[in-house]
């Protein structure tokens, strides 16, 4: 196999967005290209993607890993693109990802040619940040990766945009200089930032030290708490596709750094793995009990995203190959669960104009559809059999179990059980609660009440994102589409997760024993 | 030693900065956290114990010569510093341009307001 085939979720992406950008048409609004170009090409890439991902991946589960030096330099120098189980199996996922949130962006009607070119320069630095072999080169795919991220966040946004994108560019840029820091601490220390050459550097305090500057800042673009805030108050002005497309990359970007570097350049050190453990368990606990007390259907969703985020650390606290499997399989599954609520939200969101719990209600009844999506995927995420955060929760606790640490798996427990709390207020908000007296609901089904309501539905509400014309709103089945598939997913990966279990096991082994990586980013 | 001043100077200012109320006191406290960092990240290559190559007599032994590599590094990160600030100065523009009513100051307000504006 070719290992040209890895620098093609880099440049394809790139090239896709010069395509976009050459087509858009000049003046007229300038909404970039027509979107249906646009939508054929953001498509077509990221197809293009997926599918060399898992070439990668399959090429990599039989023990051989894909590695490129870009322009022929010497190892140390050159920018390595490597894709062991670990990077495959994520980009695999990314894009999938990515290719779903284009088909939903295109539902909601909010993909002109400017989102598409903008999701797919972000999609670029995830896979970029997935792939590459150093950390500098990982610092400027994370940049390439937000600078896109806080165009979409301001330009989807409602009223609020300009004081949640200031929260979230600031926040952002802090980390990003912090990162930065940390690269020039650990380069002062070694003499390179190749992570084949770190791998166990830290057995040096001085290089421990500036390597745990860089986790803290990953730890807060992974939006742990007490690192957390940023993510609430900017996720809940976005758009819907917006949010669902962030919801699955930036966060996740850095959960995955935190696994490479702690096990490259930590060689997985058992002293510290007490930090991650603590973090974790905070994390999962602020967050569920912060969305108890949210009253719309996104913030509390948000605040779920906060809580399960400290599931994945668990694994990584724990450390050990069942443990960060289960970690890596509950990253999986969540990224496709988190995206068909978020789907159904958006949905929610599009069809009735708002997303607060006390002016929705009754839904149940008329769109069965989406309450069934919704309904599996909230199930999902609770962590009920057989759906798959069922089993991702099984094997964290088991893992858990091994470790003796018992107060993570009382902790597993009472937040799933929180969660589906929070998840049945939602439910009965949403579906079964008679609905809100007709004056209190300020917008009817778009497109279907008189011009003023019309006029009406385009006025963002105060804190919620600028909702598409109704017109733009596609029929109900597609704009269910994407949500059902998903809940598809995350029932199947339920009833047959042995597969992926495999894989990630491959995946965690990998992690456990860097050897093999970390010959495939020094070997020339 | 000079560039460990420089680093503690700038960062000292910039989190002063930082600390400060309004969205252009914090671009500046960025503007100049990112010098120091950028300071930081040259230092890095071994300032002191190196010379400047091509020129006087900076033909010699290539250990002795100053790292390219952290220049590079500084090269990238200046200009993603610079983009993302003058981002952060175009939001301060437009916020005082578009919505002057809705600023930082009253976006703590969540849900309770009433909604009769609609």
């Amino acid at each position: 196999m070719s290992p040209m085939l890895l620098a093609l979720p880099v440049f394809a992406p790139l090239a896709g967005v010069g395509m976009v950008l050459l087509l858009s048409r000049r003046g007229a609004g300038s909404a970039g290209a027509p979107p249906r170009i646009a939508r054929a090409v953001g498509w077509g890439v990221t197809v293009v993607v997926l599918v060399a991902s898992m070439v990668l991946l399959t090429s990599a589960l039989d023990g051989d890993i894909a590695t490129l030096r870009l322009g022929g330099w010497p190892s140390g120098i050159a920018i390595v693109l490597v894709a062991d189980v670990l990077g495959a199996l994520m980009m695999a996922v990314t894009s999938l990802l990515v290719l779903l949130s284009l088909v939903f962006a295109t539902v909601t009607g909010e993909d002109d040619g400017h989102f598409v070119a903008l999701a797919l320069v972000l999609s670029t630095g995830v896979y970029g940040a997935m792939l590459t072999g150093d950390l500098f080169s990982l610092f400027v795919f994370v940049e390439v990766m937000l600078v896109p991220s806080y165009v979409l966040l301001i330009r989807s946004g409602g009223r609020r945009r300009l004081a949640a994108g200031q929260r979230y560019v600031s926040v952002n840029l802090l980390a990003s200089t912090l990162f930065l820091a940390g690269v020039g601490l650990l380069y002062g220390v070694t003499g390179t930032v190749d992570l084949g050459e770190l791998a166990g550097a830290a057995r040096n305090p001085a290089a421990a030290l500036a390597t745990a500057v860089v986790l803290l800042a990953l730890g807060i673009k992974a939006a742990i708490v007490p690192l957390h805030s940023w993510l609430p108050s900017s996720y809940a002005v976005a758009g819907p596709a917006v949010v669902v497309l962030f919801s699955g990359l930036l966060t996740k970007v850095g959960v995955y750094a935190l696994f490479r570097i702690y096990a490259v350049v930590f060689d997985g050190d058992r002293r510290w793995l007490w930090i991650f453990l603590v973090l974790g368990l905070l994390t999962m606990v602020v967050g569920v009990l912060a969305a108890l007390g949210e009253r719309s259907v996104r913030s509390v969703l948000t605040f779920h995203m906060v809580s399960q985020i400290g599931y994945m650390l668990l694994g990584l606290g724990l450390f050990t190959t069942a443990g960060l499997a289960a970690g890596i399989f509950f990253l999986v599954q969540y990224v496709l669960v988190k995206a068909a609520l978020l789907m159904c939200a958006g949905a929610i969101e599009v069809r009735h104009g708002t997303d607060e719990l006390r002016l929705l209600g009754g839904i149940g009844r008329t769109e069965p559809v989406l309450a069934g999506a919704f309904g599996i995927s909230a199930l999902a995420l609770v962590g009920v059999p057989p759906l798959s955060g069922f089993v991702a929760k099984l094997k964290l606790v088991q893992a858990a179990v091994a470790e003796h640490q018992y107060a993570a798996v009382a902790a597993v427990a009472v937040v799933s059980l929180l969660t589906l709390v929070s998840m049945l207020k939602l439910w009965n908000a949403i579906f079964t609660q008679p609905e809100p007296q007709p004056e209190s609901q300020p917008v009817t089904r778009p497109g279907a009440g008189p011009s003023t309501e019309a006029t009406i539905m385009v006025v963002p509400s105060r804190s919620g994102p600028i909702l598409p014309p109704a017109d733009a709103i596609a029929s109900r089945p597609l704009l269910l589409a994407p949500a059902v598939v998903l809940a598809g997913v995350a029932v199947s990966l339920g009833l047959a997760a042995e597969p992926l279990l495999v894989v990630c096991e491959r995946a965690a082994d990998g992690l456990v024993d860097v050897g093999t990586y970390v010959e495939a980013v020094t070997s020339p | 030693m000079t560039a460990a001043i420089i680093v503690g100077l700038l960062v000292a200012g910039g989190v002063w900065f930082l600390a400060q109320p309004g969205l252009l006191r914090v671009i500046l406290g960025f503007v100049l956290l990112g010098h120091g960092v950028n300071v930081l990240l040259l230092a890095s290559g071994g300032l002191d114990r190196r010379r400047a190559p091509f020129v006087g007599d900076g033909a010699g032994d290539p250990a002795a010569l100053a790292d390219p590599l952290p220049q590079a590094f500084v090269l990238t990160a200046v200009v993603i510093t610079f983009g993302v600030s003058v981002y952060l100065l175009a939001i301060l523009r437009a916020e005082s341009v578009e919505d002057p009513d809705v600023s930082a100051a009253d976006d703590m307000d969540e849900t309770d307001e009433p909604r009769a504006g609609r």
